[in-house]
């Protein structure tokens, strides 16, 4: 009971910041046509940000399934390089097990369980109420939305900066030699550079693979500036 | 807007759903059970730290749809603060708190 607690406890920021976002989803997808009940399902049979927002735009510009699945396959495709990165810390865990987890990796989810693995301190069942946790959350939040969610004064306490101000903690966390640093730089660069010229978020995964990748090499030229502490 | 037929809304949504999960369900599925190579660990050991700042920086310094380079935006004053306060504190309540005050702060002078 306390390990789902812990997770609970420790999600609290993502959660907070996917209020503000959930609502925001929630009143365009019901401009869209879409009844909260069919949000909930949405929310919940998708669980991501990005995808829902453009599946709705796209459906509203009368878009086709294909189409629409097509972006959503491409926007979420990141996940790919995140699961890999938790694999690190699910050796020989029982499969359904993974299933029910693979389901709430997220953005936020990902960086959260991640810098407290590393940190050494963290169970799976943690992280997996984590996930759990931050999709309810997600959920309730674009249902109430789509109930008609403009109640809420826009940028009320600033929520809207929750999520930021976390990924900046979590990178912050990340930033253990200057190898990450440097790490972070490039990958940070090229994203911009990338976000410049493709639209959507393609640049987020190329710009990643980049970045670790030239990590990589220098790491590999100079193995003494980052003795992988283990 | 008309809403479109309730079945094929619903299938979208599974179809959305299944490419959504399969790229979260596939490297935990099969990376867990195979040893990998050093390099790979040391490549996924790096991935977290990229992610996070490709996620963030386009979001502090873009906006726009096309994207444009935007140097003047609020979220980017307020970042600077926020990152130097969670480099010193390692605090996570804190910084997301600081962060929202400022955000807000800024919001009000701003406008």
């Amino acid at each position: 009971m306390s390990v789902i607690k812990e997770g609970t406890k420790a999600a609290w920021p993502i959660c907070l910041g996917y209020i503000p976002i959930g609502l925001a989803f929630g009143v365009i997808a019901q401009k869209a046509g879409l009844s909260p009940f069919e949000i909930g399902g949405m929310s919940l049979l998708v669980f991501a940000g990005s995808a829902q927002f453009i599946g709705v735009s796209m459906l509203s510009s009368g878009a086709g399934f294909f189409s629409i699945v097509l972006a959503t396959f491409t926007i979420n495709l990141r996940h790919l390089l995140m699961s890999s990165a938790l694999a690190m810390y699910m050796r020989s865990v029982n499969r359904s097990w993974l299933g029910l987890f693979a389901y709430g990796v997220t953005d936020e989810s990902f960086a959260l369980n991640m810098a407290r693995f590393r940190a050494g301190s963290w169970g799976r069942n943690q992280a997996l109420a984590v996930n759990h946790v931050s999709n309810a959350a997600w959920v309730v939040s674009t249902v109430a939305g789509g109930y008609g969610g403009s109640f809420i004064p826009q940028r009320a306490f600033g929520i809207d900066y929750a999520l930021i101000a976390m990924l900046l903690c979590l990178l912050v966390f990340q930033l253990r030699d200057r190898l990450h640093a440097l790490v972070a730089i490039i990958s940070g660069a090229s994203a911009v550079l990338i976000s410049l010229v493709v639209a959507g978020n393609a640049h987020v995964m190329i710009a990643s693979v980049i970045g670790a990748t030239l990590g990589l090499l220098l790491r590999g030229k100079h193995p003494h500036t980052t003795e992988r502490t283990k | 807007m008309s809403s479109p037929p309730f079945e094929s809304l619903w299938l979208l949504f599974l179809g959305m759903g299944l490419v959504t999960y399969v790229p979260r369900w596939l490297p935990l599925f099969f990376l867990t059970r195979w040893q990998m190579p050093g390099w790979l660990e040391a490549w996924l050991d790096l991935i977290p730290s990229a992610i996070l700042s490709a996620l963030l920086m386009p979001a502090l310094i873009t906006s726009g749809e096309p994207r444009q380079l935007d140097l003047l935006r609020p979220e980017l004053f307020v970042a600077v603060p926020t990152f130097l306060f969670a480099l010193k504190t390692k605090s996570m309540a804190g910084t997301v708190v600081l962060g929202m005050a400022l955000f807000w702060l800024a919001g009000r002078i701003l406008s």
